[in-house]
């Protein structure tokens, strides 16, 4: 795109100035002058208002505004801050705009680069700086200290590494492959923590749910182990649904227990499709089929729901026969994933 | 070029009107030396009469500047109250619908600031809104400076200070969102734990560096905290005092008009003009962002509660600049490899990391692979009219219709619900329209764009239209048009053409003729000076034989229309 020579039109130079109101009408220029020192004047009067509202106003007042409600402090501070705020800025743009003089100004461009002779100054001085450190004469010098500036840079990022610790073997297997689940741990719901019968589901209920044992950790650690144990549990008609042969005695009576933790990001997931037994994760749509062994019917995910093996106690309380058999949530690098449960697995 | 330097001796600008300012240092005097005296104040000073030319679209970026500095004013004021700690404790604030709710400190003191400390909502809804105005603004005012072509030689350095700022600012907005350890900025930073586990080879490390070991630890918050108000606003700041820097160097870039070349530059002086319309306008900005905290609820965490990994709510949205990363994540077919014993998740990292990465990288390169097609060397200080760059104009628009459709694609649960329509449809179209509805944006782009030249040439040629309805004798019926100014006519005419690149001594590949080729392809040839001539004699000679007594005067299409009627 070069440009053009010569323009077909010739350029007629600088359109001529045209005056506003308030130049050329000292009326129209005195009104616009009135107009400013209002809105300044009412900066003030706002100000006053706001610490009124400030002091004055309780904080549990209501104010109903457009038949919603608003905090009355809240709404009231901002309204006469902002408005006081908004003032200052029209006043100084009003005044820019019809009271300061507007002839334009036209400057020069000098283009990006320094002039030739301020370059060859600098690179003159840069040879002689050179010249002068004896970097030329002393090479080792130049390389060494490159080298060393380089090097010192390991230690400032070799201390990063206790960020966290380091996701081995033994501590992926202690902590992303397993959770708080183990044998004969009850399944409580999780609002209440009481215990579940088997005999108390009804076909077609979702139940959320979690280890008893969560109820024992607390703070940061409750809070991991929740992130990986939640689970929901579905009761179905077990004879609509297909039961793998190596997961018959996972259920009982058609209760499946399934993570609720989505195999793709990680959200807990729980809009049941009653009639069809799919589980939708309101997050990014993915799609479990739990009349399946949770496989993937839709969306971004790409493993199947884990399944908790589930059975009852003495009492006929739902219980866990053991931990998950697949790490839950979301994938890693190292997670062995041919274990999971595909369409079609016995 | 001339012109400019004649008529302001002539012309009663600011430099002749003087007298008075030289008054006015007497009062200043004192004051102003006893400065200059200790710290040469008037060799910093520099030029405060420094024009800067003036048109609404260069408000953009102060919009974005503005909104930073209303951040770090209102982000100061939360930080006296906001305790970045995930410690739990029982809640025994005022709200009393969490009275004895286990919560951490985090969540805690935010329903604090919200309930108990005055003025807390407002500040704590200012600050959200300006962070989301940062970003919108900082997006608006890269497109304008796309479109106009305004990143060219010597500007490619600040194109791409404006996208480290603009991708840091998406960095920096998200961790501020994850602060509060409510439901959803839980639910946030969850799916960045499962973004960062994706990435092939170092995934589980880096998850296990950022949150301090196992999601959600008790370390993210206290780290984004650092992140959101030391690291990254300091990179902001100084990124922004580059980027303004640079502005001042190369000085703004002016819109093309009778008398601005790329050697002038015409508009106002800094001092007092600009010192009251962008101050002013900071007032401006400022103000409605309060109102807006005031009056118009975001983010409303108490309804929300606590964040608890086993709970999400339907409808769960990031804030709307990481919509599109959303949209990808939700339309990628589940794409996964399990190989020895390792698992590659594509259909988190290709939407989540690599899309960010194809966006800011395509963003960061676009003006060295256009000066690359184009061959340009030249310094460029006026503006390019949209339509005058079809080729590049389309390209920028195709790129919003796919950052649209990935961002309504991040909203494919509402569309369903709202427009009862099935979710998987909505799904697997956005699937073909993030690669469908670019490509007819580009073609219907470039369609306009040339349209508007053939418009912009026919207006140069024959005038504009008169509103004047003339019958000839005969019974014909046509609008006579009236020759455009001078002035209009330079500024539609003075636009370099685009020219395919000629392999005249230097080497130029084939691939980079052939984009050459294409980037110039198609454009409408401004009108010759003889045709201009030509066009005015037969306009006259028209409104010779009509005679009438209308100054307008008929272009010759017009003529023959009205003859054929």
């Amino acid at each position: 795109m070069n440009e053009q020579k010569t323009p077909p039109v010739a350029d007629p130079g600088l359109e001529e100035h045209e005056h506003r109101f308030t130049d050329v009408d000292e009326a129209a220029a005195d009104r616009a002058y009135r107009q400013i020192v209002g809105m300044l004047a009412a900066v003030p009067v706002l100000v006053l208002a706001f610490l009124f509202v400030y002091f004055g106003v309780p904080k549990d007042a209501e104010l109903v505004l457009f038949g919603a409600n608003f905090q009355m402090q809240t709404t009231l501070l901002g309204l006469t801050g902002g408005l006081a705020t908004l003032l200052i800025g029209v006043a100084a743009i009003a005044w820019a705009r019809s009271l300061m003089s507007d002839e334009e100004i036209v400057g020069d461009r000098h283009g990006a680069p320094s002039p030739p002779e301020a370059r060859e100054r600098v690179l003159a001085d840069l040879e002689t700086g050179i010249e002068a450190s004896g970097i030329r004469r002393r090479k080792l010098l130049g390389t060494g200290m490159a080298g060393a500036l380089g090097l010192i840079a390991v230690p400032a990022i070799v201390t990063l590494a206790d960020l966290g610790p380091w996701p081995t073997p033994d501590l992926r297997a202690e902590t992303l492959e397993k959770t708080i689940w183990a044998e004969g741990i009850r399944l409580v719901n999780d609002v209440n923590y009481l215990p579940l019968k088997a005999s108390e589901l009804l076909v077609g209920q979702l139940v959320n749910a979690v280890p008893a044992n969560l109820e024992e950790l607390h703070g940061a650690e409750h809070q991991s182990a929740k992130a990986k144990a939640a689970i929901i549990i579905v009761r179905m008609d077990p004879n609509s649904i297909k039961i793998p042969d190596s997961r018959k005695d996972w259920q009982v009576d058609g209760i499946l227990c399934y993570s609720k933790i989505c195999t793709h990001v990680g959200c807990p997931i729980s809009l049941w499709e009653q009639q069809t037994h799919h589980l939708l994760c309101p997050c990014h749509q993915s799609t479990f089929d739990l009349g399946n062994s949770g496989v993937v019917v839709f969306g971004p995910a790409a493993r199947s729901l884990p399944q908790l093996p589930i059975t009852t106690d003495a009492e006929g309380y739902l219980v866990a026969r053991s931990d998950f058999t697949v790490p839950v949530g979301p994938s890693y690098f190292e997670r062995d994933s041919s274990k999971d449960y595909k369409e079609g697995d016995r | 070029m001339a012109k400019p330097a004649e008529l302001s001796p002539e012309s009663p600008a600011m430099e002749v009107r003087t007298p008075p300012k030289e008054a006015a240092p007497s009062k200043l005097a004192g004051p102003a030396t006893w400065v200059d005296d200790r710290i040469g104040l008037a060799k910093l000073m520099g030029n405060i009469r420094k024009v800067f030319p003036d048109h609404w679209s260069f408000l953009l970026g102060e919009i974005a500047l503005y909104s930073f500095v209303i951040l770090l004013l209102t982000g100061v004021f939360l930080t006296i109250w906001f305790k970045p700690s995930m410690a739990e404790v029982e809640y025994a604030g005022t709200y009393e619908l969490m009275r004895n709710v286990p919560m951490s400190e985090a969540f805690a003191s935010t329903l604090a600031i919200s309930f108990d400390v005055r003025g807390g909502l407002l500040v704590r809804q200012i600050h959200h809104w300006a962070a989301m105005l940062f970003v919108a603004a900082m997006t608006v005012h890269m497109l304008r400076v796309f479109f106009t072509g305004a990143y060219r030689k010597p500007r490619e350095l600040n194109w791409l200070i404006g996208v480290g700022l603009l991708s840091i600012g998406l960095v920096e907005g998200f961790a501020g969102y994850s602060l509060p350890d409510d439901l959803l900025s839980g639910t946030g930073l969850r799916f960045v734990d499962g973004l960062v586990r994706s990435i092939p080879l170092i995934g589980t490390w880096a998850e296990f560096f950022v949150f301090g070991g196992e999601f959600p630890g008790e370390l993210v918050i206290a780290r984004l905290y650092m992140v959101h108000i030391l690291l990254v606003p300091g990179l902001l700041l100084g990124l922004i005092s580059a980027h303004m820097a640079l502005l001042v160097y190369h000085k703004h870039t002016h819109w093309p008009a009778p008398g601005r070349t790329n050697h002038n530059i015409q508009g106002y002086p800094f001092f007092p003009i600009y010192v009251a319309k962008a101050g002013g306008f900071f007032f401006i900005v400022f103000g409605i962002t309060i109102l807006m905290g005031a009056l118009i609820q975001i983010n409303p965490v108490w309804l929300f509660g606590p964040y608890n990994p086993a709970q999400v709510t339907a409808g769960s949205q990031p804030d709307w600049y990481m919509g599109f990363v959303e949209g990808a994540i939700r339309i990628i077919p589940n794409w996964e490899t399990h190989l020895l014993g390792t698992t590659w998740s594509w259909n988190i990292f290709l939407p989540g990391v690599g899309l960010m990465g194809l966006l800011f990288t395509a963003l960061g390169a676009y003006p060295f692979i256009e000066a690359w097609i184009t061959g340009d060397k030249s310094e460029h200080h006026l503006l390019d009219r949209p339509r005058n760059a079809p080729n590049r104009t389309a390209l920028g628009v195709a790129g919003m219709a796919a950052y649209g459709m990935f961002w309504l694609a991040g909203g494919n649960d509402i569309i369903a619900t709202q427009f009862h329509v099935s979710l998987n449809a909505v799904t697997y179209f956005m699937r073909v329209a993030v690669f469908v509805v670019p490509v007819l944006a580009f073609i219907v782009t470039k369609r306009i764009c040339l349209s508007l030249q053939r418009a912009d040439r026919d207006r140069v040629l024959h005038g504009s239209e008169s509103n004047i309805i003339v019958r000839s004798p005969d019974g014909g019926y046509s609008e006579s048009h009236a020759p455009i100014s001078q002035g209009e006519a330079y500024s539609l005419t003075r636009h370099p053409q685009l020219e395919a690149l000629t392999p005249n001594g230097e080497k130029v590949g084939r691939t980079r003729q052939r984009l050459s080729r294409w980037f110039a392809d198609g454009q409408v040839p401004t009108p010759t000076a003889e045709e201009i001539e030509a066009a005015a004699h037969h306009s006259s000679d028209v409104a010779a034989i009509e005679g009438g007594d209308t100054p307008a005067i008929e272009s010759s299409e017009t003529a023959e229309t009205g003859a054929s009627h």
